[in-house]
């Protein structure tokens, strides 16, 4: 059986596969921002508060995927719980790092700006803090999803959902007839995933940034 | 002609239609920074009236751009009290406190993100105002500072050049109608030609709307400009003098601050009085649509040699002398001379007396806020002007002489009593 015959009989198994990776790298996301942020909207002012949230995210990219998955099963169990936090944890440090240094970036003189005309604290940060820091949170955004399409492909590991389970089942049937061909399409699907997710940042870089501050 | 502002008050909320200015008073503010042995600012004392422009002038680093920011407490006073409008400032909640002062700085600070008219919003939506009601404001704003409200309204702050951008900064500043304005080197990062029209600008809106002004710049010149009154500061904010621009130019209290103006006072004194404060004659004129025929009947009829050509929207176009058309044949395209430089009411002496002194007939045009034509200057009537001006200015310094001398007398009188009763 050729690759294209493969792909044509497993297709159902498939595409069952290739939508749930995309659903938990995106559900991922969508927490590992909100938390990144928060956490970047919290520590930006200080230093010493800056320093230690890029320190201790930056720390958790260090571990192994693949050790940290299979600690975590003995402690929340197999299957979808250990992917999230795992899928969450690292998706962290691009966006905080970059919520940090484009909060900082910000010109002074506008927030100064911002404060003289009567702006409370929440809106100086809402109307013109967050809005002008965010296409470099954009960027961690796009970054950190790029690196949860591979990661994700561990889960299998735990009993995950995701393409990784064709990945996994492929190499441990290493010899065998369609040992080759599931790797493959696991590898090419993640691939292809990857590709779909970047336009989609683009084309929300468009719609979301503003025009007056579009590079 | 000062334009009344009025807003359309059927839809928006009752509110004035122009808020005109209220007194400040700065009672013995100080400010002093953890960790340095000297304060940035030192008790410092100013009553300025409603309705005045005070300019803080100094050398870098005196600390007039502090003394201006703890008047709407971005820095926070470490003592000392101020009261707007004999209201007591100094605890009230600065955020509410800054959304009734209309503040301006260097290099604009509009928001990028922003387009010119949600910049000039920002602060009417922050107080509440209705969605027709900042609308409506937003395009009489642009109006107000000179720029077209349909073509700048979409626009984004980087599409702008320098002095646009400061013109939006300055609009944003007054949207809500504050009372007080406060401007922090706002002309300082554009070039001089439009940095003078900017300060020109500023005159007629003040002209106005009567706002109190407290405007900082280490510019000298700016000052005598644009202030009412000018309060000379030395390090820690000290107020070496504090009085008109006249009196600091014909009687500094001391070194420092003659240093300061530094030399050509009399020069100077030609800022010091503008266009609209001396006759602007009427001169003949005709529009480029006028038949030629007519034209030149009106040159030939003897009464005028010569004639401004106004364009189609009024502005002053071209001078026509009579022998201009015999040479150039009759083809008015050929004829007469461009009108190079024209000043508005609101310039100084000193633009035009430049301007008369590079054009060749020796006169210049004086133009209205959209550039129409209203008359002209000529050096006679500059010449004479200044010599009154000159005259006057003598005259008061003389008198201020005589004050002092009397309470000197007064004074020496008070204390040789005062020592004879102790005997």
């Amino acid at each position: 059986m050729n690759f294209w015959e493969y792909v044509g009989t497993r297709h159902q198994q498939l595409l069952t596969d290739t939508y749930q990776h995309a659903s938990a790298v995106f559900q991922c996301m969508v927490i590992a921002t909100l938390l990144g942020v928060l956490i970047g909207v919290v520590s930006y002012r200080s230093n010493w508060g800056g320093s230690l949230a890029i320190t201790s995210t930056s720390a958790i990219l260090t571990i192994p995927s693949l050790a940290a998955i299979g600690l975590l099963i003995p402690l929340v169990g197999l299957g979808v719980p250990p992917t999230v936090i795992i899928l969450t944890l690292y998706g962290l440090l691009p966006i905080v790092r970059n919520c940090i240094v484009g909060l900082r970036g910000v010109d002074p003189s506008l927030v100064d700006a911002a404060k003289g005309i009567g702006m409370s604290r929440t809106r100086r940060l809402l109307k013109v803090e967050l809005p002008l820091a965010w296409p470099p949170i954009l960027t961690g955004i796009r970054v950190s999803t790029q690196m949860l399409m591979g990661i994700a492909a561990i889960a299998a590991y735990a009993s995950g959902p995701g393409l990784g389970n064709e990945i996994f089942g492929g190499l441990a049937s290493l010899g065998s007839a369609n040992a080759i061909n599931k790797v493959l399409a696991g590898t090419i699907g993640i691939v292809i995933l990857a590709l779909l997710f970047d336009a989609a940042y683009v084309l929300l870089g468009r719609l979301t940034i503003p025009r007056g501050i579009r590079a | 002609m000062p334009e009344t502002v009025t807003g359309s008050t059927e839809s928006a909320p009752p509110r004035p239609a122009s808020t005109s200015g209220a007194t400040i008073q700065l009672e013995n503010l100080s400010k002093s920074y953890p960790g340095s042995p000297t304060p940035a600012v030192e008790e410092v004392s100013m009553d300025i009236k409603a309705g005045e422009t005070v300019i803080l002038v100094g050398p870098s680093g005196c600390g007039k751009s502090t003394t201006l920011k703890m008047i709407n407490r971005l820095i926070e006073p470490t003592s000392g009290r101020i009261r707007i409008n004999d209201e007591d400032v100094t605890d009230m909640d600065p955020v509410k406190l800054r959304r009734k002062i209309g503040y301006a700085i260097q290099s604009s600070g509009l928001f990028p993100h922003m387009t010119v008219a949600e910049n000039i919003a920002l602060v009417p939506k922050m107080t509440g105002w209705s969605k027709s009601g900042v609308k409506d404001r937003v395009e009489e704003m642009l109006d107000l500072v000179g720029l077209d409200p349909r073509e700048f309204h979409g626009r984004y702050p980087r599409q702008l050049s320098g002095g646009q951008q400061q013109r939006v900064g300055v609009a944003r500043a007054l949207a809500a109608d504050p009372p007080v304005l406060l401007m922090d080197e706002p002309f300082g990062a554009v070039d001089p030609i439009t940095r003078d029209h900017l300060q020109d600008e500023l005159i007629r809106l003040q002209h106005e709307l009567h706002k109190t002004i407290v405007f900082v710049t280490h510019d000298f010149d700016e000052a005598i400009k644009l202030g009412d009154r000018i309060a000379v500061l030395r390090e820690r904010s000290h107020i070496a003098q504090f009085d008109t621009p006249e009196a600091i130019l014909t009687n500094p209290t001391d070194d420092f601050v003659s240093g300061f103006v530094g030399a050509g006072a009399a020069l100077k004194r030609l800022n010091l009085t503008r266009v609209r404060d001396v006759g602007i004659a009427d001169f003949p004129t005709v529009t480029v649509e006028d038949p030629l025929q007519s034209i030149f009947d009106k040159l030939r009829d003897g009464r005028h040699s010569e004639l401004l050509m106004l364009d189609r929207r009024n502005r002053p176009y071209k001078w026509l002398r009579r022998g201009d058309l015999m040479r150039a044949k009759g083809s008015l395209a050929r004829a007469g001379q461009l009108v190079h430089d024209t000043v508005t009411r609101d310039a100084t002496l000193h633009d035009a007396l430049e301007a008369v002194l590079t054009d060749s007939g020796g006169r210049v045009a004086v133009t209205g806020r959209r550039g129409e034509f209203i008359g002209v200057v000529d050096m006679h009537t500059l010449m004479n002007s200044v010599q009154e001006l000159l005259e006057a200015d003598r005259l008061a310094a003389m008198e201020h002489e005589h004050d002092l001398e009397e309470l000197r007398v007064h004074r020496t009188e008070q204390e040789q009593e005062g020592g004879g009763s102790g005997l």
